[in-house]
């Protein structure tokens, strides 16, 4: 794997056409992969995710990949599942996550204006300035599809609201996390995706 | 879409070519689409399944969410699919035809990818649910009340109602607003309007008196009646929040 590649970890059963093509849109080819050697080598390494966290993390254990993520040094982000996998835990099964980022996604409560999942457009509220989120306005625009939901805490760098505030965007060090879909939020998802891949 | 070519009818007959699909995608992705909806409305009657190559093609050049319905019988069809790049899929016909479906795509895949599609029409006793509706030959009555089914796809797990009131389709008199708002009622997931957009007004109109999540539309786009970014500017302007 050269360098300036994109490593999109495969933890397995991710659809994951729709981000490969938003990344070709950038001029990026990511490789999908659960290989350690190509992981560390890579210049960003993205976790995707969509399904159940315990099935997520259960395939990321069985390729050691629990151990080498919290490890790397480049920048990686974590997108949808993937963000919630780099925080402690998930309520979701009472799930042990990598243990990253501090917090556990917790369920949205369903009401009767409210259902979960929670799927559709939704706005973001920034937090505070970050690279990730350059020319990013607030009150943008974003797509989300997802059930949990991190509370918001020290590396919330933008929240949104679903009958409560919860993380949107996060950022710790070199790790970054979107809960909506960059790939799919227009505009502002290629903005912070090429934010990803030229800023850090 | 028939035979990898987008057409249009009115109230399901004589299509015709309106475009090439990768350009209209292109069109409304510009415009300020929301989401958009590809229907193979031949593949259910004539039991056969899509070319979905196209539907790869789609997922490279958008970057909003998009829905593909039409000969999705089975969980492999489904995960073909979503493999190709959609990001849900839409059953009508085969829900129908055994329930059952329903509950076994939102367990393998999630609610939030499952939308039911549901071809309404106003009969002298309500509204009943209509079957095979992409072929007037075989088209016939479902042997459902549209408020019962609503209900049942929900129970079975469907993340999404895409109502289509077919006394409407494709006229142009506004959206059936009455209808609607009672399945509104009865729906405790996204309930998106399909059928009888002609102008800005039935837009506006359907969101506030009917409450849906979103409004579907083909004609008054596809002939540019209605440009999006105008439609999503006029809305709002009357309060309706819609995304910029």
């Amino acid at each position: 794997m050269s360098a300036g590649s994109v490593a999109i970890v495969d933890g397995g059963g991710a659809n994951i056409a729709s981000l490969r093509f938003a990344l070709q849109r950038l001029g990026h080819d990511g490789e999908l992969t659960q290989d350690h050697d190509r992981i560390r080598a890579a210049r960003h390494v993205i976790l995707p995710g969509v399904g159940a966290a315990r099935a997520a993390m259960n395939k990321l254990r069985a390729a050691g990949l629990d151990q080498l993520l919290p490890t790397l040094r480049q920048p990686v982000l974590g997108i949808c599942l993937g963000m919630q996998l780099l925080c402690t835990t998930s309520d979701e099964d009472n799930v042990a996550c990598l243990g990253i980022v501090p917090g556990t996604a917790a369920r949205f409560e369903p009401s009767s204006d409210r259902p979960v999942p929670h799927m559709g457009w939704n706005r973001l509220a920034l937090a505070r300035r970050e690279p990730l989120l350059e020319g990013i306005e607030d009150g943008a625009w974003c797509y989300f599809v997802h059930s949990y939901a991190v509370p918001c805490g020290a590396a919330t760098a933008a929240s949104s609201e679903y009958g409560r505030l919860f993380t949107a965007v996060l950022v710790q060090g070199n790790f970054m996390g979107a809960q909506f879909h960059p790939e799919r939020s227009g505009t502002l998802g290629a903005r912070l995706l090429e934010n990803f891949l030229t800023r850090y | 879409m028939r035979d990898g070519l987008v057409v249009k009818g009115v109230q399901f007959r004589d299509h015709r070519v309106v475009g090439d699909i990768l350009d209209l995608a292109r069109r409304y992705r510009d415009e300020g689409a929301d989401e958009l909806v590809f229907y193979d409305i031949t593949a259910s009657p004539e039991s056969r399944s899509v070319d979905r190559n196209w539907i790869n093609r789609v997922a490279g050049v958008l970057d909003i969410p998009f829905c593909v319905a039409g000969g999705i019988r089975s969980v492999a069809d489904a995960e073909q699919v979503l493999n190709f790049g959609a990001d849900k899929i839409s059953i009508n016909t085969p829900a129908l035809d055994r329930p059952e479906l329903i509950t076994e795509l939102a367990r393998r895949f999630g609610s939030q990818c499952v939308v039911v599609g549901v071809d309404s029409r106003t009969e002298s006793d309500g509204y009943r649910v209509y079957q095979n509706t992409g072929d007037p030959a075989k088209t016939r009555h479902a042997g459902w009340s549209t408020v019962e089914w609503v209900r049942q796809v929900q129970e079975r797990g469907a993340g999404e109602i895409v109502l289509n009131c077919m006394n409407q389709d494709g006229v142009r008199r506004g959206y059936d607003t009455d209808q609607l708002a009672l399945m509104r009622e009865n729906c405790g997931v996204p309930l998106i309007a399909s059928g009888g957009a002609g102008a800005i007004e039935h837009f506006a109109d359907v969101f506030q008196r009917a409450r849906v999540d979103g409004a579907l539309a083909a004609s008054v786009f596809h002939s540019a009646t209605i440009h999006i970014g105008n439609l999503k500017d006029t809305l709002r302007a009357q309060g309706i929040e819609v995304r910029t």
